[in-house]
């Protein structure tokens, strides 16, 4: 297998999560979108470990795992707080500290 | 000269369907107008990101994402969709009306990836052996990486603290 069949289907997920990042106005789907980008690096870190022959890009895979799982809960406790106070979660409204 | 033998035929066939799975599921999640159809999408693409490292020979870090990610996180997410009453149905705009930004960042982004990428590793060839035993995972955790490892711990006590504190009623 060649390293770059990994390395590009990286890109095309990373820059597929940031086009949802920037286009979408709903909170959660904007959470799921960084889920994207965060897995594209995952398979770049997996993919240059064994290309070296180490599992230091394993481990890391993991740890950028545990991080996602903890933003995740953080994002969407966060979610939850702006539909408390808002009844919607739309991020194009989410403009009130805007000068 | 290349042997039939170096090229890898049935991974190389795997990974092709695998990614063209992923790629198309992840366009459905950035796309599609139904928030509870974007988390089962999510589920298909977060599944090829696990099947790429079985292929790669990660199985630890493949079987965690998919406990992790399509175990815990998806759930998650659907929980989310359904506490925040997030409109379910096709009428509800989803999308921001400048959405253009978003192709205008991230086509060129994908442009200067995968020109950088070409360049720089061109046709390097993986090891055939790439698979890497759990233990040495685990060894390498617990020696080399202690202090990260401790951290992230203590980073995913303060997240669930953070979050309880976040969510619950006054």
């Amino acid at each position: 297998m060649v390293l770059n069949q990994f390395l590009l289907l990286g890109a095309v997920l990373f820059s597929i999560g940031v086009y949802g990042v920037l286009a979408r106005r709903n909170g959660v789907l904007v959470l799921m979108s960084i889920e994207l980008i965060l897995n594209a690096v995952n398979i770049n870190l997996i993919a240059f470990g064994a290309h070296h022959g180490t599992v230091s890009g394993q481990v890391f895979a993991l740890f950028v795992i545990a991080v996602a799982a903890a933003e995740v809960g953080v994002g969407l406790a966060i979610v939850l707080l702006l539909y408390r106070n808002r009844q919607n979660i739309d991020l194009d409204e989410v403009a009130s500290m805007k000068g | 000269v290349i042997l039939a033998a170096d090229l890898d035929v049935a991974q190389n066939i795997f990974f092709g369907i695998i990614a063209a799975f992923s790629v198309f599921g992840a366009l459905r999640v950035v796309t599609t107008t139904n928030v509870v159809h974007a988390a089962l999408w999510l589920v298909l693409v977060l599944a090829g990101v696990g099947a790429n490292f079985l292929l790669l020979g990660a199985e630890f870090v493949g079987i965690t994402q998919v406990l992790v990610y399509i175990g815990a996180t998806v759930v998650l997410f659907l929980f989310g969709v359904m506490l925040t009453r997030a409109p379910i149905g096709k009428d509800v705009v989803l999308t921001n009306s400048n959405w253009w930004v978003g192709v205008v960042v991230a086509l060129p982004l994908l442009g200067v990836l995968t020109y950088v990428l070409l360049d720089e590793w061109g046709d390097d060839q993986l090891p055939r052996e790439t698979v890497q035993r759990t233990a040495e995972v685990s060894d390498s955790i617990f020696s080399t990486y202690l202090i990260p490892f401790e951290a992230i711990g203590l980073l995913l006590t303060a997240a669930l603290v953070g979050a309880i504190v976040l969510a619950r009623k006054e």
